[in-house]
């Protein structure tokens, strides 16, 4: 018996339906590597108050908040949604708190989005943060346990085995993850939250930066950032209110897998596939290298953009670093990728993913500045977490989804 | 008829099956991995579903009970997640992963869903892990942690004329005599009252300290009617949260457990049952209050949070318990209750119904 897909054939009278979802708030924090300025619920604080903004509503036209964050070790605070729920206007809503590692941005902004479209609440807020100058990430990350498998401690030393796989597979050559780099720090300077703003950045420099995992250097690694994004989520009479173009959710999936196991393609989830495949499915994406505008993707380093190319369904199975060399993923190019300076210039974990989101959102709504691409009408959001086996994913577009 | 007729949503939802662990002192021998499995196959088994057959799936732990990091990836590999599947998990109570699953259901994605929660607090000293939950910059750093927080919410309803120290050992005492015929119950029987562990609150007014799992199978419509022969429709779910500061709130009443209540229609119609997430004695008056249940209410006839309590779990079993009265025809309306935070700051309120005969 197979329960899950699309509905209808099992439900009361109304199963089929979703009510559409829409953007009309974004803001975010300038990422740095420490807001000493303000405590936790400061910087949450001022994230929301700027997708309030923008969406020109106040607290009071929010029906519930859904936040999320990486790891409560990062910052030393157990569920801190409780401390969290009056600087967040939450007092007498509902409240929920997503944590799906790495991907846990994407998944709480999916988890408000069904909200709306469950039209269980017509205006959600969500966000997701991570300031880590509160604690230590590294320490966060290495609490042993006995007699469990560690997520080896130090995420540079998980993933360059699989990079140095995918290289070994697809005979890419070994200037493409500073390819990846160069240009996204180059993007991150038209972005004025982007945390990294290396004005002085060359290729040359990326080359020369010292060896961490090899084949990963150091300036080919994400920064660790305070910051947090948040967004406004409404359903299409709150849309029609909006004062800016919305972003419409055309599609949005999670899928995991389990963190090891014999059968495991560390190069290619399975989960980022399907997860990408229902995607495009709900979205009516058949072509997703021509139909789709503007990819925010999750590069914490530099050779997971070809990786995920691949992965994602924009190139063929080996083919996709032939596409970054190629320029196609340029700000100017045939597929932009991470036009706002991506993971590799911003880091706060757990709002990497709900930037990913909201940047594919400002794109189609025309809001993204000097990192906007000219006329995107459809853009990808991705996140990843775990030991690449979380993966969430949104595309949004500039129209009403028809179906 | 394809559900209940209260229903207010787009789709009618129903648990059709519940499993929960023996809950216990400690589990030094066992991973979390090796407590979820036998409850994650107890809860399939008794659909017939296998993982890969469930539409949705969702979670509700603890990294700080876990005492690591992403604790949550390696229980995953317990539900089996080849193929991939569509999941998610909340650091909450496994009831809050369940009103996720109830949502992904309602919005038509899914027309299934497994959830899970479990806690193994025996690692660690559970009073000073929870003062790690308090507003990290003033009242985090003075450790003040959850039994004397309860107590002060004790004692304030001391003061109101609420309550007095021998009602809330009548508490304590129907609830362990209930949970004797509970076989997965932490604490059964005659438990005596015992020394003050913070006045107001002996040690018999507080939740014993255990480690344990809980899951819950979700269906939708007529689905839930081919896999339980009497599911326990979930005709109401609402959850509120309220101000972290004690100084605040007043202590001796829950409005959020109320607004939700409200907006889950509990207040529509009477209840023969209520399972409430009252960790301390003097919990359960603040959510009788707060509910309005007379005495002709069975109020956690499963022995409640005081005779097993283990975290991140004891919300989602409430619901899980509630709903296992309406399969064998104990019940036919029930309130379950799920709370989290200090002194009752976030409650989730849960009405399920049995169809009438």
């Amino acid at each position: 018996m197979s329960t899950s897909g699309t509905s209808g054939t099992t439900g009361a009278p109304g199963a089929t339906g979703k009510e559409p979802v829409a953007v009309v708030g974004i803001g975010q924090t300038k990422h740095v590597a420490a807001r000493h300025d303000v405590s936790i619920a400061g910087l949450v604080r001022e994230a929301a108050t700027r997708a309030l903004a923008d969406a020109e509503l106040t607290w009071a036209d929010i029906d519930a908040v859904v936040i999320g964050k990486a790891p409560d070790f990062f910052e030393g605070v157990m569920m801190p949604e409780l401390y969290l729920a009056d600087a967040l206007g939450a007092v007498g809503k509902p409240m929920l708190r997503v944590h799906t590692a790495g991907s846990v941005g994407g998944s709480t902004a999916l988890v408000a989005a069904n909200l709306v479209a469950a039209r269980v609440h017509r205006t959600v807020l969500t966000l997701a943060f991570e300031k880590q100058s509160e604690s230590n990430a590294m320490w966060g990350l290495s609490l042993p346990v006995p007699f469990q498998q560690p997520l080896l401690a130090g995420a540079g030393g998980f993933f360059a085995p699989h990079v140095r796989a995918y290289m070994r597979r697809t005979g890419a050559p070994d200037g493409v993850g500073s390819l990846v780099a160069y240009k996204d720090r180059r993007n991150a300077l038209k972005n004025p939250y982007a945390h990294l703003h290396e004005h002085d950045i060359t290729l040359e420099k990326v080359q020369a930066s010292p060896m961490l995992w090899d084949p990963i250097r150091y300036s080919e690694t994400c920064p660790s950032s305070d910051g947090a994004c948040a967004m406004v989520l409404t359903d299409r009479a709150g849309a029609a209110r909006s004062p800016k173009p919305p972003a419409w959710v055309h599609g949005g999936a999670m899928r995991s897998e389990p963190t090891l196991f014999a059968g495991k393609d560390f190069v290619s989830p399975q989960a980022g596939k399907d997860c990408a495949a229902d995607v495009y499915r709900q979205a009516g994406i058949t072509d997703p290298r021509r139909e789709i505008d503007a990819v925010e993707m999750y590069v914490p380093f530099s050779w997971y953009e070809p990786m995920w190319l691949e992965n994602l369904g924009f190139a063929e199975e080996g083919e996709g670093w032939k596409l970054t060399e190629a320029g196609v993923t340029e700000i100017d190019g045939d597929l932009p990728v991470n036009p706002s300076g991506g993971v590799l210039s911003t880091n706060p974990i757990g709002a990497s993913g709900m930037i990913r989101f909201a940047e594919a959102a400002l794109q189609v709504r025309g809001q993204a500045g000097e990192h906007q691409v000219p006329g995107a009408r459809r853009a990808l959001g991705h996140a990843y977490g775990g030991g690449a086996q979380f993966f969430a994913m949104w595309l949004v577009g500039a129209e009403e989804p028809t179906t | 008829m394809t559900g209940p007729r209260t229903s207010r949503y787009a789709r009618d939802v129903a648990v059709v099956a519940f499993a929960q662990s023996d809950h216990l002192r400690r589990t030094d021998e066992l991973s979390e991995v090796e407590m979820v499995m036998p409850v994650l196959h107890e809860v399939l088994a008794a659909t017939g579903l296998k993982a890969g057959e469930i539409g949705f799936t969702c979670s509700g732990s603890s990294d700080y009970l876990a005492g690591r990091a992403f604790s949550f990836t390696m229980t995953l590999d317990g539900v089996g997640a080849w193929p991939p599947i569509s999941e998610s998990h909340v650091e909450m109570d496994g009831a809050w992963a369940l009103y996720e699953a109830w949502v992904k259901i309602q919005t038509g994605e899914a027309d299934t869903a497994l959830v899970y929660s479990y806690g193994k607090s025996s690692p660690g000293s559970v009073r000073d892990v929870l003062t790690r939950q308090l507003d990290p910059y003033y009242l985090a750093p003075l450790w003040p942690d959850s039994v004397a927080l309860a107590a002060l919410q004790a004692q304030a309803l001391i003061d109101a004329g609420e309550t007095d120290e021998p009602a809330l050992a009548a508490i304590a005492a129907r609830s362990r005599a209930d949970a004797g015929t509970n076989p997965h119950a932490q604490l059964r029987g005659a438990v005596p009252q015992g020394d003050y562990q913070v006045r107001p609150l002996r040690t018999g007014d507080c939740p014993p300290v255990g480690d344990g799992v809980a899951a819950v199978v979700l269906a939708a419509g007529d689905l839930a009617r081919q896999l339980c022969e009497r599911p326990a429709w979930i005709t109401g779910i609402d959850h509120r949260i309220e101000a972290h500061g004690l100084g605040l709130r007043d202590l001796t009443d829950s409005p959020s457990t109320r607004t939700a209540a409200q907006h889950a229609g509990f207040f529509d119609a009477p209840v023969d049952t209520a399972e409430l997430h009252a960790p301390f004695s003097s919990q359960e008056v603040v959510l009788r209050k707060a509910l309005g249940l007379g005495d002709t209410v069975a109020v956690n006839p499963s022995g409640g949070a005081l005779a097993a309590n283990p975290m991140m779990a004891a919300g989602l079993i409430r619901i899980g318990e509630a709903a296992a009265r309406i399969h064998r025809g104990a019940s036919d309306r029930a309130v379950a209750h799920a709370t989290s935070g200090p002194c009752l700051q976030q409650n989730l309120v849960a009405v399920l119904e049995g169809d009438r005969a």
